[in-house]
C-alpha cells in the first residue's frame, strides 16, 4: 500500500475528512477515480511503510542536522539537486544566436506561476542590454499631445498586477508534424509561462496623451535590433493592456522585456512587444512584417487570415508525460495546466482510455481570467496501457479541439494557434509517449 | 472612516475610464517634432512614413550581394535563413512557399522591414536610398516590377503585390 492509499485511509478512519479528500471512487474507463480523490495526499512511493522499520542513525541524524548549515544570501537559486530543471527546447535560426526561443520545462513545474527565469523566450535579435535611465517611451500619432515617458516617471503611476498567461502562438507547432515528436512536455508545449504581471495600464497613459477620434489602432515597437513591431486594436490598449514593469513582484527579466513592455492579456505572445520604446497611436494598423509574412494563418483555399489575436482554450497534462516514467501500479496524480485567451477555465475532462470515458478534473483553487489553471484528477493505474487525454472548456463554451478535428480544416503551411488535445500513450512498462489518437 | 467598500470605491473612481483624466499622474514630458521623428520608424501601407530618397534594381542588385547573399541565396532563394522569391500560386497546394512576391500583401513592408531589422547582424547601417535600392531589387527578382525600375516614397505604395487581395481580417475594429 502506497502512502497516499495510507493517508486517505487514515483520514476516514479518523472520520476527520480534510477539504479535498474524498472517498476513491472510479468514475471512468481505466483506473480514473472520482474528483478530488486524493488531492492533499502526498505521491512518495511506499514511504509509509519506511517510516516503521528500523533505521539507520545516519539516517535519523544526517550530516545536515549535525552542524549549521550556510548563512544568508543575497539573492536565491534553487536547489543544487534541481539544477536540472531549465529552460529547454532552446535553437536559433541557422546562423543566428538571437533569432529563436526557449521553453518553459513544463512537466518539471506545478504551479500557476512560472518562475521568472524559467519563463519561455522568443526573440528576433536577442536580448538588448538597455539602461533604464535613458530609455524612454514615446506615444505620440494622433493624440492631442505626444509624451515622453521615462521609466522613472512610468514607475510612479498606480501599478496593476495580475497573474496571467503569455503564450507564443507558434506553441505547439511541432505537432503539425505528421507523425508524432518523441518529445518531452515542455518541449511541445512550453512557449506559454504564467507570471504575475505589475505594470501602468495602457489606457492612463493614452488618455493623457489624449487620443483623438480617428484613432483605431497602436503601432508598438520594442528596442531591440529588430526593432520589433506590431500594430495592436486600440480597443485592447484601452481594455486590459498594460505596459508591464514587474513580474513575478520583481522588475522585469531581460529577456521579458526590462525595463518595460507591452502586456496584452490572453492574446498571441508577439504583440505583447518587449523592450517597449514606442507606441504610434493610427488609423490603420501598419502591416508590419510580423502580422503579415508571419503570425498570419493560411487557409485551405489560399487566403490568408490577419489578425487572429486570442490564444484559444488548451489544456495539457504536465504528470504523466514524455520522461517523467510511472513507478509501477499504484495510485498516481495527473496533473496539468489549463488555459484560455478568452476568459476563465471552465472545465477540465480527463480520459485515460483514449477519450472512450471521461471524468471531470478537479481544478486548483485560482480560477483566473486570462490565467494558467491547475487541473488534477486521481487515477489507479493497474500497469496497462492507456492513452491519457485532458480538454479543457473556457467560460465562453468553447472546447478544446481533437487533432483530427483541428488538422482536418487546416492548410499544410499553416503553422500557429496549435490548440490540440494531447495524448500520452502510458506504456505496460510505464514509460510515456506522444501519440495522435 | 474609509470601510474597504469605500476605498474600492475611491480607486474605481480614480483609475476607471470615465474620470482618471483628471486624476492621472501626468508625467509624461511633451515630445518636440524632432523627438518624434527621431524616433518614428513606421512605414504605413499608404507611403506615410517613408522618407526621402530612392534607389534602383541595379543599385540594389550590387547591395544584395554585399549584404544579403549569405543568408538569402544568390536569388532571394534561402540559404540560412528565409527565402525571399518565388513560390507564386503555391499557396493553395499542399507545398506552399510564402516568399516576398508570393505572399506579402505591402510593398511598403519590405522599406519598413528593412530599415528595422536588416542586415541582420548590423541594423540600422543601411542608408534610405540604400533600402529603396535593395526594396527594389527585392520586387524586380519576384517578377513584380521591371529592371528599369526605381523605388522612392511616391512609387513604392503604388507597387501592388500579387496577394494583396488575399487577406482577411479576422479581427475587426
Amino acid at each position: 500500500m502506497s502512502e497516499h492509499d495510507t493517508t486517505v485511509t487514515q483520514e476516514h478512519s479518523g472520520g476527520k475528512l480534510r477539504a479535498g479528500i474524498t472517498e476513491l471512487l472510479p468514475a471512468a474507463g481505466n483506473g480514473l477515480l472520482g474528483r478530488r480523490s486524493f488531492v492533499k495526499a502526498g505521491l512518495g512511493a511506499a514511504g509509509g511503510i519506511a517510516l516503521m522499520q528500523a533505521v539507520p542513525a545516519s539516517a535519523a541524524r544526517p550530516g545536515h542536522m549535525r552542524s549549521p548549515g550556510p548563512g544568508m544570501s543575497e539573492y536565491g537559486s534553487p536547489a543544487p539537486a534541481e539544477a536540472n530543471v531549465k529552460r529547454i527546447g532552446i535553437g536559433s535560426q541557422r546562423g543566428t544566436t538571437g533569432s529563436g526561443a526557449s521553453r518553459s520545462p513544463l512537466e518539471h513545474l506545478h504551479g500557476i506561476v512560472t518562475p521568472s527565469g524559467l519563463h519561455f523566450e522568443r526573440h528576433h535579435a536577442g536580448v538588448p542590454e538597455i539602461d533604464p535611465a535613458s530609455h524612454n517611451i514615446l506615444i505620440h500619432g494622433l493624440v492631442k499631445r505626444p509624451l515622453l515617458f521615462t521609466m522613472d516617471a512610468l514607475a510612479r503611476y498606480p501599478i496593476v498586477s495580475r497573474l496571467q498567461f503569455l503564450e507564443c502562438s507558434g506553441n505547439s507547432g511541432t505537432l503539425l508534424a505528421a507523425d508524432p515528436p518523441q518529445l518531452s512536455c515542455g518541449e511541445l508545449h512550453g512557449l506559454v509561462s504564467g507570471s504575475e504581471w505589475g505594470g501602468v495600464p495602457l489606457a492612463v497613459l493614452l488618455d493623457e496623451a489624449g487620443v483623438l477620434p480617428a484613432a483605431r489602432w497602436l503601432i508598438a515597437e520594442g528596442a531591440d535590433a529588430s526593432v520589433m513591431s506590431r500594430s495592436v486594436p486600440l480597443a485592447k490598449g484601452m481594455d486590459d493592456a498594460i505596459v508591464a514593469l514587474y513580474q513575478n513582484g520583481e522588475r522585469l527579466r531581460p529577456e521579458n522585456g526590462y525595463p518595460a513592455r507591452l502586456f496584452l492579456p490572453g492574446w498571441e505572445g508577439n504583440m505583447s512587444v518587449k523592450w517597449l520604446r514606442r507606441i504610434n497611436v493610427t488609423a490603420q494598423p501598419a502591416m508590419t512584417k510580423d502580422e503579415t509574412s508571419k503570425y498570419s494563418d493560411l487557409q485551405p483555399d489560399g487566403s490568408s487570415l490577419l489578425f487572429t489575436f486570442p490564444m484559444a482554450v488548451k489544456s495539457v497534462i504536465t504528470s504523466p508525460s514524455p520522461g517523467l516514467a510511472m513507478q509501477g501500479p499504484g495510485l498516481y496524480q495527473i496533473a496539468g495546466i489549463a488555459w484560455s485567451g478568452n476568459g476563465r477555465i471552465r472545465r477540465v475532462d480527463v480520459s485515460a482510455d483514449g477519450g472512450k470515458s471521461w471524468v471531470q478534473a478537479a481544478l486548483d483553487d485560482l480560477v483566473l481570467p486570462k490565467s494558467l489553471t491547475r487541473f488534477t484528477s486521481a487515477w489507479r493505474w493497474d500497469g496497462s496501457p492507456g492513452v491519457l487525454l485532458s480538454r479543457a472548456v473556457d467560460e465562453t463554451g468553447a472546447v478544446q479541439p481533437t487533432r483530427k478535428s483541428l488538422m482536418s480544416n487546416r492548410a499544410a503551411g499553416a503553422f500557429y494557434h496549435y490548440n490540440a488535445i494531447q495524448a500520452w500513450r502510458v506504456g505496460e512498462a510505464g514509460k510515456v509517449n506522444n501519440v495522435y489518437v | 472612516m474609509f470601510t474597504s467598500k469605500t476605498v474600492g470605491g475611491l480607486l474605481a473612481i480614480a483609475f476607471g475610464t470615465l474620470v482618471h483624466a483628471a486624476e492621472s499622474p501626468n508625467l509624461g514630458t511633451l515630445a518636440s517634432g524632432a523627438e518624434v521623428a527621431a524616433y518614428d520608424l513606421t512605414v504605413m501601407p499608404d507611403g506615410t512614413g517613408l522618407p526621402v530618397g530612392s534607389g534602383s534594381v541595379a543599385q540594389g542588385m550590387r547591395l544584395y550581394t554585399e549584404q544579403c547573399f549569405a543568408c538569402h541565396g544568390a536569388e532571394g532563394e534561402g540559404a540560412l535563413n528565409d527565402r525571399l522569391a518565388g513560390g507564386h500560386g503555391s499557396l493553395a497546394t499542399r507545398a506552399p512557399v510564402k516568399t516576398i512576391g508570393s505572399f506579402w500583401p505591402y510593398a511598403t513592408t519590405l522599406f519598413d522591414y528593412i530599415r528595422r531589422a536588416m542586415p541582420y547582424a548590423e541594423p540600422g547601417s543601411l542608408s534610405n536610398d540604400e533600402i529603396y535600392s535593395l526594396t527594389a531589387y527585392l520586387l524586380y527578382i519576384n517578377g513584380i516590377v521591371d529592371d528599369e525600375a526605381v523605388m522612392d516614397a511616391r512609387v513604392l505604395p503604388e507597387v501592388v503585390m500579387p496577394n494583396r487581395d488575399n487577406f482577411v481580417w479576422a479581427y475587426k475594429p
